[in-house]
């Protein structure tokens, strides 16, 4: 496990090197999330009523979804793990004594981690200064926000198993970008990116609940404000455990084969 | 000791000709051609024996190394480095194995070059005292006190390959691969570098297989060398042998082309 963790280390630190990039992603957050809020406040002004979610639970959702995007931003590939399966220089990844797998797992959620860290932290204070119901709020309730943690964290692995799975697919790919493209945009889509889940139509929604998309950031953003109760919750993070075990032992396979065809054809 | 037995490998390299048409049809029918890289490469390597593997580009050098270094499969034939078949025991095999490729970087890009030193500690599990004496040792014969915390995307060639060496070395490995480690080097780098892969063998027995195109790096380090050409080796003895074949002034390219070109590679 040492070596797994050292790493994470190398990775985090290399990560939080971009002040720059974390700068401009941070200013982009801001603008995005007072347009997003804008935008749904004049539909709920026409019909409170008829809002799936409530305005504060929204205000929240959009909120930390803008502090947390690198955490589960299915755009947020690990370019040098893509490039390296790409030019078969992955090979030389053989030379130590490590578990390739492992290594990507540690280095993917390292990289999503230092990229969170350095942003989160000016989008929560700002919004939770926005006037309610447009601004961040307190957790529904202590239970609430240790079950926003516990399914972060299974967020980022089922975000993490599900890239690592793509670009073990590289390796019997000549190009992975279709993929890819397609991963994101059904991300966006099924995994409430560009909309809460809940705003979508009936039969689509709970189809997309149950794709690996849905177990990303629609399970913690909406536990924290108690948006899915905590009556669900065990339900909605067994799913997600569900996803980690299937994608990871599906990429581990990949990969070991994968590598074995490199080792086989020369890189 | 490094034993290879009739080690042969062919790549399948996919080949068609220009054009649109060839295109479409390639879509349906794929023509292969077969390389062979090494035809029923053998030899055998003492330890603490400083080999030279010479041959023109394209001869099998590098297929020979990534064989080595577990990182390639061969189609046919027997290897075993201290009793390890590389590519079938490779954690415990390149757990002892030290190699430097002089066209790519073992170092972290970003990152000071310690930080990578550490977290090849701890990828090899090297003990912390150990750590430091070799980290001592080879800070002061690589002169890297400074580079050390330099990140490594700064450093000049010469520094970087210093630096690699050091890397490769942490961990005390009995078998050191140096795949072209002069390459792009000024004068005084490439003495440093050929100064210190001497001082490493003679003080700690490291068993070293360089391949390279320079030829004075054959002549001051190699007490015997390899020449292969086409996949077969084709000489195994001592510099001297090789010398005499040459003419007196190995060093130029005109009597190494020479050398080629008597061996019709």
């Amino acid at each position: 496990m040492g070596k797994y963790w050292s790493f994470f280390k190398m990775r985090l630190m290399a990560g939080l090197q971009y002040r720059a990039a974390a700068l401009a992603g941070m200013s982009t957050q801001f603008v995005w999330g007072a347009m997003e809020i804008l935008l749904y406040r004049a539909f709920w002004l026409e019909h409170p009523e008829r809002f799936p979610m409530g305005m504060e639970a929204l205000s929240n959702y959009i909120w930390l979804q803008q502090a947390f995007l690198t955490l589960f931003a299915m755009w947020n590939w690990e370019t040098e793990i893509l490039e390296s399966v790409k030019t078969g220089t992955v090979s030389y990844e053989l030379l130590r004594p490590t578990d390739i797998y492992g290594m990507w797992m540690a280095r993917s959620v390292a990289n999503r981690f230092a990229r969170a860290a350095l942003r989160m932290v000016p989008v929560i204070v700002v919004s939770s200064l926005l006037p309610a119901p447009y601004g961040l709020r307190l957790p529904a309730s202590p239970a609430a926000f240790g079950l926003f943690l516990l399914s972060s964290a299974l967020m980022v692995l089922v975000v993490c198993a599900y890239s690592l799975f793509v670009y073990a697919l590289t390796f019997y790919l000549t190009d992975p970008n279709g993929i890819m493209v397609l991963s994101v945009a059904a991300a966006d889509l099924l995994g409430g990116a560009v909309v809460p889940l809940p705003f979508l139509p009936d039969g689509f929604r709970q189809f997309a609940a149950l794709t690996p998309f849905g177990s990303m950031q629609n399970v913690p953003l909406r536990l924290f404000s108690g948006d899915i109760p905590l009556s669900e919750a065990p339900a909605v993070m067994g799913l997600q455990v569900f996803w980690i075990t299937v994608l990871i032992s599906g990429g581990y396979l990949l990969t070991r084969n994968g590598l074995r065809r490199a080792v086989i054809l020369g890189g | 000791m490094i034993e290879m037995k009739g080690i042969s490998k062919t790549y399948r390299v996919r080949r068609r000709e220009a054009g649109l048409g060839n295109a479409v049809r390639s879509l349906f029918s794929r023509e292969y051609t077969e390389i062979p890289a090494l035809k029923s490469m053998s030899f055998t390597i003492p330890d603490g024996q400083i080999v030279g593997y010479i041959g023109p580009n394209g001869a099998g050098k590098s297929t020979t190394i990534k064989i080595l270094s577990g990182i390639l499969r061969p189609d046919g034939g027997m290897c075993s480095v201290d009793g390890l078949v590389p590519w079938e025991d490779r954690r415990e095999h390149v757990a002892r194995l030290g190699v430097v490729f002089g066209q790519r970087s073992q170092l972290w890009w970003d990152v000071p070059v310690m930080e990578s030193f550490l977290l090849l500690r701890d990828i090899y599990r090297v003990p912390e005292g150990s750590f430091r004496e070799n980290l001592e040792r080879l800070t002061g014969l690589l002169d890297l006190e400074d580079l050390v915390r330099t990140p490594a995307r700064m450093l000049s060639l010469g520094q970087r390959m210093r630096c690699e060496i050091a890397a490769a070395l942490l961990h005390g490995p009995k078998v050191l691969f140096l795949d072209e480690p002069t390459i792009g080097l000024d004068a005084v780098s490439k003495l440093k570098v050929r100064e210190f892969i001497l001082e490493q063998n003679k003080l700690c027995g490291t068993t070293v297989l360089l391949t390279t195109h320079d030829m004075q790096d054959i002549d001051a380090l190699c007490s015997r060398v390899l020449l292969i050409g086409k996949g077969q080796l084709l000489l195994d003895g001592d510099t001297a042998q090789i010398r005499a074949m040459a003419g007196e002034n190995l060093s130029t390219e005109e009597s190494v082309a020479d050398l080629y070109r008597r061996f019709g590679i």
